[in-house]
This record gives C-alpha cells, sequence and structure tokens, in this order.
C-alpha cells in the first residue's frame, strides 16, 4: 500500500483540461518534486489534493483511505498541510497568532496551542519577528509563515508550492535548508518550483507534466536528461 | 488581576449608578445604553471578529422581542422567561437562515441579512391573527420603578460582554479571526468555516434576541415596524459596533454611550436647545433647523460614521493610542 498516491486525476474548468489524467505515488518519507511550465495543472493538482476543487474524475488515497470526497479542513486533520502558492496570510493577526490558529487543529486548550506555535515558530527560524503582524512581512517572510502555519497542523504530508519563488540567494538557501529540515523531521513532501537547481537538489524523485498530463518521471537525473521535459521546458527547437 | 481590574471597577460604578442618579431620565437612558451594549457587542462578534458583515440585526432583536411579547400575550406567562426563550428563538432564526447563506461570501451575506429582516418584519405584520399585526403587542409592565429593569440590563450587559470576551480569547475566537482574514487559508488549517460561521452566528443571535426580549419586557409595547426596524436597530447596531472599535471586546460598549448619547441629542433636539432658540428669537427659521434636526438623526448618523471612518477607521477603542497621541501633543513635541 502506498503511503499517498493519486489515480486518474482529471480536472476540467469548463471545456479547458488543467489536468487530465495524472497518477502518482508518494513514499513515506521522500521529497517528491513535481514540476512542469506554467498553466501545466500543477496548482490544480494541488487544489484537488487537498479539495479546494472536487475532481472531475479519478482517486486521491492517503494511508489507505480515499479522501477525495472530504472538505478542506478535514484532510488537513488527516494530516496533509498545504502552502498557497500566492500567499494567504492572516494579515492583521500576529506571527504567533497565525501559527496558533493552526496549532488548534492539534490541540485544544490556549496553553497548548502557544506551546506548540512556538516551538513550531522556533522550528521556521521566525522568533525574531513573531510578534509582527503577518500583512507587514516582506515576503521571504511570508512564505515562510506559509510553512510555519503548515508545519503547526502537524502534516504527516506536507504540500509546498513555490515556496522559493521570489527569494534572493541568501533565502533560498535557508529555504532549502528549511524543507530539509522538515524532511529530517520525518515529514512527507511533495514540491512545486520552478526553480531548477532548488528542485533538482532536493528532490528524490521528480514527477513532470505538461498540458495537465505526465510527461515523464524518475530521479532527477533521467527527468533532466528526458527528451519531453527538455521540450516542454525549452520549446522543441532546442530539442 | 490587573486584566481584571478596568472591568470590576467599571462594573461596580453602573452597579451604584441607580442608587446615586434618582433622575428617571437618566436611568432611561443608561438602560438604553446597556441594551445597546448587549447588541453592540453580538454584532461585534459575528461582523467585527468574524468578518460576515450583518445589515440585518433587527431580525434576530425582532424574533427575541416577539417570542417574549408572544409568550405573554397567548399563554399569560411572564414575558421574563422570554428573556431566554427570545435568545433561543433568534437561534432558531439564525442557525437555518446561516445553513444555507453561509455559503455565499462577502456582501452576498450581508445582504441575505437585509432580506430575512424584511421577511420577519412582513411576517410579523400579515400574521394578524398571532402577531396581532401593525397593532402590536401590548403588555403590562411588572415594574413601575425604573430599578429593577436597570439591574436586569446591567447583568445582561456583563454576561454577554464575559462570554463573548471568554469566546474570543478561546479557539473559536482565533477560528473566528482566521476565517474573517481569509476563509480558504482558515480552511487549510483545519477549520470547518461553515461551522464556526454558525457558532458565531448563533451566539451573536442569542445575545441579540435576548436584547429584543429585554426591550419587549421594559418598554410594554413592540410592533413590527419598531423592533424590525432598519435604521433604528440594524443601522444603529452597525454603528455601535464601528464607532466604538470593530473586533475589540470594549469597543461596543464606548460604541453604545456615543451612539445612545448621539441618538438623544438629535431625538430631543439637543436637550431642547433649539426649541428654546427658537421660542427665544421668535423665529420661523430656527424652529423649522429644530423640527428638521429633531427628525434627522439618521442623517446624523451617517455624517457620524463618515467621520469615524475617516478619522479614527479602527473606532475609539481601536484607534485609542491616536486619540491619546492627540491630546497629548504638548508632552510629546520637546
Ligand atoms: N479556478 C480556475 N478556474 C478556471 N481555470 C483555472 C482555475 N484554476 C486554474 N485554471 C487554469 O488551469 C490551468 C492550470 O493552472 P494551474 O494553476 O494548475 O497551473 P500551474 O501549473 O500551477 O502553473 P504556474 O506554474 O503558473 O503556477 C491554467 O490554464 C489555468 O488558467
Ligand atoms: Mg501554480
Amino acid at each position: 500500500m502506498a503511503f499517498f498516491r493519486v489515480e486518474e486525476l482529471v480536472k476540467y474548468f469548463g471545456g479547458l483540461a488543467a489536468v487530465n489524467g495524472v497518477s502518482f505515488d508518494v513514499k513515506q518519507g521522500e521529497i517528491l518534486g513535481l514540476i512542469g511550465p506554467n498553466g501545466s495543472g500543477k496548482t490544480t493538482t494541488f487544489n484537488m489534493i487537498s479539495a479546494y476543487h472536487r475532481p472531475t474524475s479519478g482517486r486521491v488515497i492517503f494511508k489507505g483511505q480515499e479522501i477525495h470526497r472530504l472538505p478542506t479542513h478535514k484532510i488537513c486533520r488527516l494530516g496533509i498541510g498545504r502552502t498557497f502558492q500566492v500567499v494567504k496570510p492572516l494579515g492583521r493577526m500576529s506571527v504567533l497568532d497565525n501559527v496558533i490558529a493552526a496549532a488548534y487543529s492539534r490541540v485544544n486548550t490556549h496553553a497548548e496551542a502557544q506551546a506548540l506555535a512556538l516551538e513550531t515558530i522556533g522550528f521556521c527560524g521566525m522568533t525574531p519577528v513573531k510578534d509582527q503582524l503577518a500583512k507587514s512581512l516582506p515576503i521571504a517572510g511570508r512564505k515562510r509563515l506559509e510553512i510555519a502555519r503548515a508545519m503547526a497542523t502537524k502534516p504527516e504530508l506536507l504540500l509546498l508550492d513555490e515556496t522559493a519563488a521570489g527569494l534572493n540567494p541568501t533565502e533560498l538557501i535557508e529555504a532549502i535548508d528549511l524543507i530539509r529540515k522538515i524532511r529530517d523531521n520525518g515529514t512527507t513532501i511533495i514540491i512545486i518550483e520552478h526553480i531548477m537547481h532548488v528542485i533538482m537538489t532536493i528532490s528524490d524523485r521528480i514527477h513532470a507534466i505538461n498540458f495537465g498530463q505526465t510527461i515523464a518521471e524518475g530521479t532527477p537525473k533521467e527527468v533532466a536528461a528526458n527528451q519531453a521535459v527538455i521540450e516542454a521546458y525549452l520549446g522543441t527547437d532546442y530539442a | 488581576m490587573k486584566k481584571n481590574l478596568v472591568p470590576l471597577v467599571l462594573l461596580a460604578l453602573l452597579a451604584v449608578f441607580p442608587l446615586v442618579v434618582k433622575d428617571n431620565y437618566y436611568r432611561h437612558l443608561m438602560i438604553l445604553f446597556l441594551m445597546w451594549v448587549v447588541i453592540g457587542s453580538a454584532w461585534n462578534l459575528i461582523a467585527g471578529y468574524t468578518g460576515q458583515v450583518s445589515f440585518g440585526d433587527a431580525a434576530f432583536f425582532g424574533s427575541g422581542a416577539y417570542a417574549a411579547g408572544l409568550l405573554s400575550h397567548h399563554f399569560g406567562i411572564s414575558a421574563w422567561w422570554g428573556l431566554a426563550l427570545g435568545g433561543v428563538a433568534a437561534v432558531a432564526v439564525g442557525l437555518p437562515f446561516g445553513w444555507i447563506c453561509f455559503r455565499m461570501r462577502g456582501a452576498y451575506f450581508a445582504l441575505a441579512t437585509l432580506a430575512l429582516n424584511e421577511v420577519l418584519r412582513h411576517s410579523a405584520a400579515i400574521a394578524e391573527g398571532f402577531t396581532g399585526g401593525m397593532v402590536g403587542i401590548l403588555i403590562m409592565p411588572s415594574f413601575v420603578s425604573k430599578v429593577p429593569y436597570y439591574y436586569v440590563a446591567l447583568a445582561l450587559a456583563a454576561a454577554s460582554m464575559a462570554s463573548i470576551r471568554w469566546i474570543v480569547h478561546a479557539k473559536p475566537g482565533y477560528y473566528f479571526v482566521s476565517i474573517r482574514e481569509d476563509q480558504d487559508a482558515a480552511e487549510s488549517l483545519g477549520i470547518n468555516t461553515h461551522f464556526y460561521k454558525m457558532l458565531s452566528l448563533a451566539v451573536a443571535a442569542f445575545w441579540t434576541g435576548v436584547a429584543g426580549s429585554l426591550y419587549m419586557n421594559y418598554m410594554g409595547f413592540i410592533d413590527p415596524d419598531v423592533v424590525f426596524s432598519l435604521h433604528d436597530i440594524s443601522i444603529m447596531a452597525i454603528l455601535v459596533g464601528i464607532v466604538g472599535g470593530v473586533g475589540t471586546v470594549y469597543g461596543p460598549m464606548v460604541g453604545a454611550f456615543v451612539m445612545v448619547t448621539v441618538q438623544e441629542l438629535f431625538r430631543s433636539g439637543f436637550f431642547g436647545l433649539f426649541a428654546f432658540l427658537g421660542r427665544a428669537t421668535g423665529s420661523s427659521a430656527v424652529e423649522a433647523v429644530a423640527k428638521t434636526i429633531t427628525g434627522a438623526h439618521v442623517l446624523g448618523f451617517g455624517i457620524l460614521v463618515v467621520v469615524v471612518i475617516l478619522v479614527l477607521p479602527n473606532g475609539i477603542v481601536g484607534d485609542w493610542r491616536k486619540i491619546r497621541n492627540a491630546f497629548s501633543w504638548t508632552k510629546t513635541a520637546t
């Protein structure tokens, strides 16, 4: 039994097939990279996993349980956390309160929630900004807050949607370190990323899609050398 | 302990008020003030904390008032029993409404609350056999003195504020504010947004309904236009919330004090100032102005909202630091 699997996922928006038959497995403890050109259906795949969109057809299975008919908040409580490509900070709440709100998915008293939130904020390296309003954070801080908040829900599987986009080189290194640390702590990760050297260094395996369909899957080396992937990214002229 | 000092002192002061002030006019105004603390705190919970702005608070207020009134009218049961029942009746109206309408977001929900109030107002007017229609309901007041009403109102204001303060500092409070800030993010954090919006609405509707029953008991008379009034109840509730500061525990109390004062200023023509000027000068123009002003409290409310939003967008409590700085510039200017 796979730890996590999507089977033949399809999503139509009107007449447009944003995702058109994507399947993959994720093993417990690994980092799976999900790549593809702009508009290829990566975020839509995440949105189906976390139930923001109902799949037109196909199945999502987490630890042997079909989850694609469950509402978003239940998916979180089952142990799948996510970040948003377009960040969604709870703007007029402090960083700490953002993370406390997330921690309440696992504990019930304020003391417990605060303890879990402070621990998570420390783990994510946000202690110095914990009392700032979320809306006052620069983009790197907001991206990090997305991760901290998701981590406070204690996910077994974490979906990261372009958490490295818009970061400068120093912030990028810090982000990669954090993602590795999360995996080393036992959380399985699916990561969407456009920055090639990030996805290539961090992923154990890579699943590549284009126009909503799988074009390649394998180790970073195999996928980087794959003809279809090179064509998708560089255009047929370069292939 | 220090955190509780201010509210406890305030409560003590309010408790001795009717012992010190014997004038029934001021006691009456204070009863209205306390009633508006209840309504304003409730509106603030659903709109200020949870971000689901209600334009139809009168729907819950009126439901509570009618529950108490009908209980007394049809069954001869004291309308005081209606205090609790009024809250329950308002919840019974609010929950099915929320169940359906919380699928809508933002302005749609606000408009739906407006529609709910209109439906109830017309229903109360049409169902003559049951509600007395436009004639309304008249009950015998239980007390001649205002003092018992004052203490009931004080108890309700304290209980509503304490319960809401407790809720917003616990898990539901974090969930309410998360929903206000970003509903999609809230869902991703394991928050059942539909359930928590319903919870917030239920608590808000309960207290608003209780305030409605208090009104029935105290005034002894209601009709559909009074208790389901858009401007005297629904808009007033919004003003109490906004003026004091949305999403703050003590904002509605400050807002209620300001708004009841402003309302009374207009209703009484600035305590008879304009009428007096009219008589003194014998000018018909001044008298006309006096009449217009007395009837223009809705306009006055409108102007006040604009001023508050421009100068103190977070309300009096939310922008307290700004107000303090404005008055202490001599000290800080050095
Ligand atoms: N809610 C929606 N309604 C209609 N069309 C949508 C919706 N969400 C996505 N799409 C469309 O589906 C396609 C896939 O979008 P998606 O966001 O999944 O791409 P992506 O791979 O995440 O791209 P990017 O790298 O730019 O983030 C696009 O054509 C997009 O315009
Ligand atoms: Mg995307």
